[in-house]
């Protein structure tokens, strides 16, 4: 061991630098300790105490700095002061500018000071911690799109109170969708501006009606999520009249369109009036079922009827989707090639609302359909992954997304289920939903497609012909591209419509 | 439905997202203006039926009207006194410490061996183990030095006969007070009781204390905060660095030092002494800081953290109205930077009550504006800048005096939300001196720590509960929204 002292007079660091560097260089190999202080007294014990002591520092004043090195060999200690004495002069030399900016807000109330224009605040945070979000979003004077769900009924109150208190709209919880000024928030495609405004209790609800208001060749002016409970009695409409409200006074919305399950009966009275005296045409849908009517509000049986009623009464015309015909010779050929056994239909469906749509205009020609999210509680699935019968089952809901992400942006669990689907003779066709727009998966038809393709050859190698209707929601603007998604689950031999009421219509001929 | 409601139709929405970042993404997407917020879970999960808490607007008053009384107390040094002598509550045999209670069997080694110290400073021993044996039996009575309106750096120990500064809150009725700063390296406040440290004390008390008392009874007292925030604005942060404050504080003392009755040598002693102790302003800091936080303290339903102090076991919080109790949980060891021959093994866990700086605006809070020891949180000045801006999270206020140019002027982060430490679990910065574990060492080196987690999850549900209560008294019968 040979110890060196290096002295460098008038060259003044601050202990901490001095510090970081000796705790690189006593990281070299074949150092055994390596100190770096100014020439104080105390420094200069210290450098004695801990055997590095030498006559060299004598002479020493509190302004020098001192280097000191014990190492195995004179080689050794030499380079690790010079190493030490380049680390300091790295040090001094770069002091990377730091701007205020650099950091990523971590509350809401510093996200408003470095954005002070901001007059809507996005949660998607779990349920649990959701309504901190959203109070602090309301206090701060902002709208809320609430996102996340399992948010307690009692918070949803309180939480609608204080937004009608402060005159903001609270869309949520558990809203999926919506469209406010062109922009899409949460799940939304990309739909065209025009007369159409929307007010939608229910999720995909609203995207399926958004999107055939596109295809149909108008557009809307706004489309307000209001959350699944927003007509429960506790809550009683609390958004859902806003938005009707807000529609009515809004100049570029000329026809209102109501999406919703049927209300609580005390809350669809008072909402259903208030839209009525909206002073502008009024559809409304309750997703397969009919309310008794309603002067001034006009019924429509599904969501794809609200739509072409919404847009005949905006632009004056009739419109259809395109293909509708072709569609319907189709499925005649196809039911021709199934067999006896082959008589049950299963529904695997990303979106909650689509899912109850189709069991709702179902139920009425097919029979009962066992579901997580049954029309009838009778009907419950006891086990959510194993059908029976007719049974179509909500992969969004909680059973199936704990721990796991939403069917619209990972499809491993539908993969899986449709898979097991195709092996069961009972089972005549596999309706499925694709939702595509911003915030959904990239490229559905990538896993989708080949999945579609191998469960229909498996079904054939057993001698069975198995059918596949996709209802395919979306828009020719949507960013997986509607065309391309569209012919790559056509070419595994799915039938396609972007109307899942059609769907639904289509499946029923061939079990009915 | 209101004017916003209509407004917002009328253009695009200018979004804040809070959460999943693909929606953040799909409003970039589509060419919309959009802020993401960098969520992180909470501590803890709220009690659902609290949840009104975190933004409950009587909470917010009771907060605004905590930190105003903070920002505003003005603490100035007034004199000197013997610590039995003004110290409420201290009798003869009381020896105060850092942090939240202790006993001697699970005090770290620094607190016992300035326990030690003070036992022989007293006269009460004269060997080590013979003090030992007293503090072992119990007969000396150990209270936390902010049950008793004062605070100590590092182990933190007052005994009786020791001098104390006096600091007034010119702007309230409160005052604090603390011992005098020893210097550097061996010194009782680290554990150190050998002979010199013995030696150093007396000369304390009976040469440097009355001097700077009389002095300051000539200067008719001394402002501090007036000191400090001039010193943030010249490279300190009053906690770990203290230069500029010790340079300022020797300046408006000096005048009234030379001209008090005494030996021009022991006037001269007591200006080197003050000179060669580039911390000997700590304690006055921290006095001050305590005047600041006391003032705040006891206000009827606020989430402001008072104290933050720990005794090398465990670190303490009280909060300002949840009363007098502590919340603690086990100190963590300082991540830091070595003296020469000394490395984490030899660390003691966090220990002091100078977290009374963080607690009121400056310390590890001002530590964008103290680049020289920026290297503490391992690294470059941006590092000090991202410390003191993330504090801003979880802060009540911008202080209306402690400002910061490199931030352009803007005040430093004052006032801790206990509710905003839990929501975003973000835990106060610290920057510290590193005590040795064993008795009579000394510092080893300094750091950055942060608090353990416990010490607020556990005052959250004190302050849950206590607003619960609250609450069910208050709250009327629930109606439909509509």
């Amino acid at each position: 061991m040979v110890t060196r002292i290096h002295v460098e007079p008038n060259a003044y660091y601050d202990s901490v630098a001095l510090m970081a560097v000796a705790a690189r260089v006593n990281r070299v190999p074949g150092v055994d300790l390596a100190a770096l202080v100014m020439g104080t007294t105390l420094n200069l014990e210290m450098l004695r105490d801990s055997g590095l002591g030498d006559p060299a520092l004598d002479d020493v004043s509190p302004n020098d700095l001192v280097v000191a090195v014990r190492a195995v060999d004179e080689g050794t200690a030499r380079a690790a002061i010079q190493q030490a004495l380049e680390g300091l002069q790295r040090g001094a030399a770069t002091a990377p500018a730091a701007t205020p900016g650099e950091t990523r807000p971590h509350t809401l109330r510093t996200a408003l000071q470095r954005f002070p224009g901001a007059d809507l605040v996005a949660i998607s945070v779990p349920g649990p911690f959701a309504p901190i979000e959203a109070e602090a979003a309301l206090r701060a004077g902002c709208h809320v799109f609430l996102f996340s769900d399992n948010v307690l009924l009692a918070e949803e109150v309180r939480l609608k109170r204080l937004a009608r208190e402060s005159g903001l709209l609270l869309m949520g919880p558990d809203c999926g969708t919506a469209f406010l000024g062109g922009l899409g928030l949460g799940f939304a495609n990309a739909v065209r501006s025009g007369p159409i405004g929307i007010v939608a209790a229910a999720g995909s609800g609203l995207q399926q009606v958004a999107s055939l208001v596109d295809w149909l060749g108008s557009g809307i002016s706004h489309g307000i999520g209001t959350g699944g409970r927003d007509l429960n009695a506790a809550v009683g409409g609390a958004t859902v009249i806003t938005g009707i409200d807000a529609l009515a006074a809004d100049p570029q919305t000329e026809v209102v369109v109501l999406v919703s399950k049927p209300p609580a009966p005390e809350v669809a009275a008072r909402v259903l009036e208030r839209a009525a005296a909206c002073g502008k045409p009024v559809v409304a849908t309750f997703i397969g079922r009919t309310l008794a009517a309603v002067p001034g509000i006009i019924q429509a049986g599904d969501l794809t009827e609200a739509a072409r009623l919404a847009v005949q009464l905006a632009t004056g015309q009739a419109a259809e989707i395109p293909g509708v015909v072709e569609r319907q010779s189709r499925i005649a050929e196809e039911r021709a090639r199934l067999n006896t056994g082959q008589r049950y239909l299963r529904g695997l469906y990303s979106g909650g609302t689509l899912c109850d749509e189709a069991m709702a205009l179902l139920d009425p020609t097919v029979g009962p359909i066992w579901s997580n999210i049954p029309l009838d509680p009778a009907y419950r699935l006891a086990n959510v992954h194993r059908s029976q019968e007719h049974t179509f089952v909500d992969l969004g809901a909680d059973e199936f997304t704990i721990g796991r992400p939403h069917p619209m942006i990972d499809q491993t669990v539908r993969l899986e289920r449709l898979a097991r689907e195709a092996q069961d003779r009972s089972v005549a066709a596999v309706l499925l939903d694709v939702v595509l727009g911003y915030g959904a998966q990239a490229d559905p038809a990538s896993e989708l497609a080949p999945a579609i393709a191998a469960a229909r050859a498996e079904a054939q190698a057993e001698g069975r012909h198995l059918v596949v209707l996709v209802a395919l929601v979306g828009t020719a603007g949507d960013p997986q591209g509607y065309e391309r998604q569209c012919a790559a689950l056509e070419e595994a031999g799915a039938i396609v419509t972007p109307s899942n009421a059609e769907a639904a219509h289509l499946a029923a001929q061939l079990v009915a | 439905m209101g004017e916003r409601v209509r407004e917002l139709l009328q253009h695009r929405p200018r979004v804040v997202n809070v959460g999943l970042e693909l929606f953040a993404q799909a409003i970039r997407q589509q060419g919309g203006e959009v802020q993401a917020v960098e969520w992180h879970p909470p501590l803890v999960e709220p009690n659902p039926e609290a949840l009104a808490l975190f933004n409950d607007p009587a909470v917010e008053a009771a907060n605004r009207e905590a930190v105003s009384r903070m920002m505003r107390a003005q603490p100035v040094v007034v004199g000197v006194a013997r610590a039995r002598d003004v110290i409420p509550g201290m009798t003869e045999r009381t020896f105060l410490h850092a942090g939240p209670p202790i006993d001697w069997e699970h005090a770290s080694g620094p607190l016992r061996g300035a326990l030690i110290g003070a036992t022989l400073l007293e006269g009460l021993a004269s060997t080590p183990e013979e003090a030992v044996r007293i503090l072992e039996s119990g007969e000396i009575e150990l209270a936390p030095n902010h049950e008793h309106q004062a605070v100590g750096p590092m182990a933190g120990v007052i005994s009786p006969s020791m001098p104390v500064y006096i600091a007034e809150n010119a702007a309230g009725p409160n005052r604090a007070f603390t011992n005098f700063n020893e210097g550097i390296g061996r010194v009782m406040r680290m554990g150190a009781y050998a002979p010199e440290v013995i030696e150093r004390l007396r000369w304390i008390g009976a040469v440097l204390a009355p001097l700077v008392g009389q002095a300051l009874a000539r200067s008719g007292g001394i402002d501090l905060r007036a000191i400090i925030a001039q010193a943030l604005q010249m490279g300190d942060e009053c906690h770990n660095r203290n230069k500029a404050a010790t340079s300022l504080f020797y300046r408006a003392l000096a005048p009234h030092l030379v001209e008090c009755e005494a030996p021009s040598s022991d006037i001269a002693q007591v200006l080197r002494f003050i000179d060669s102790n580039d911390h000997f302003f700590v304690n006055l800091a921290m006095v001050a800081a305590k005047v600041m936080a006391d003032a705040a303290h006891g206000v009827k339903g606020s989430s402001l953290v008072t104290t933050l102090s720990r005794n090398g076991t465990e670190f303490g919080i009280r909060v300002s109205g949840l009363g007098d109790r502590w919340f603690t949980g086990p100190a963590n060891v300082p991540r830091g930077l070595y003296f020469p021959g000394f490395g984490p093994e030899d660390a003691n866990p966090d220990i002091g009550d100078s977290t009374i700086t963080e607690t009121a605006g400056f310390g590890g809070f001002a530590l964008a504006g103290a680049p020289a020891i920026v290297q503490f949180i391992g690294g470059s000045p941006s590092d000090a800048m991202r410390a003191t801006l993330e504090m801003y999270e979880i802060t009540v206020a911008e202080h209306e005096l402690f400002r910061l140019p490199v931030l352009e002027f803007r005040g430093t982060p004052v006032g801790i939300d206990l509710r905003a430490v839990v929501r975003t679990g973000i835990l106060p910065v610290i920057d510290t001196g590193i005590a040795h574990r064993e008795p009579g060492i000394g510092q080893v080196g300094a750091g950055i720590v942060r608090p353990p987690a416990s010490c607020f999850t556990g005052a959250y549900r004190a302050f849950e509960r206590a607003y619960l209560g609250q609450e069910r008294r208050r709250r009327a019968e629930e109606e439909p929204v509509v």
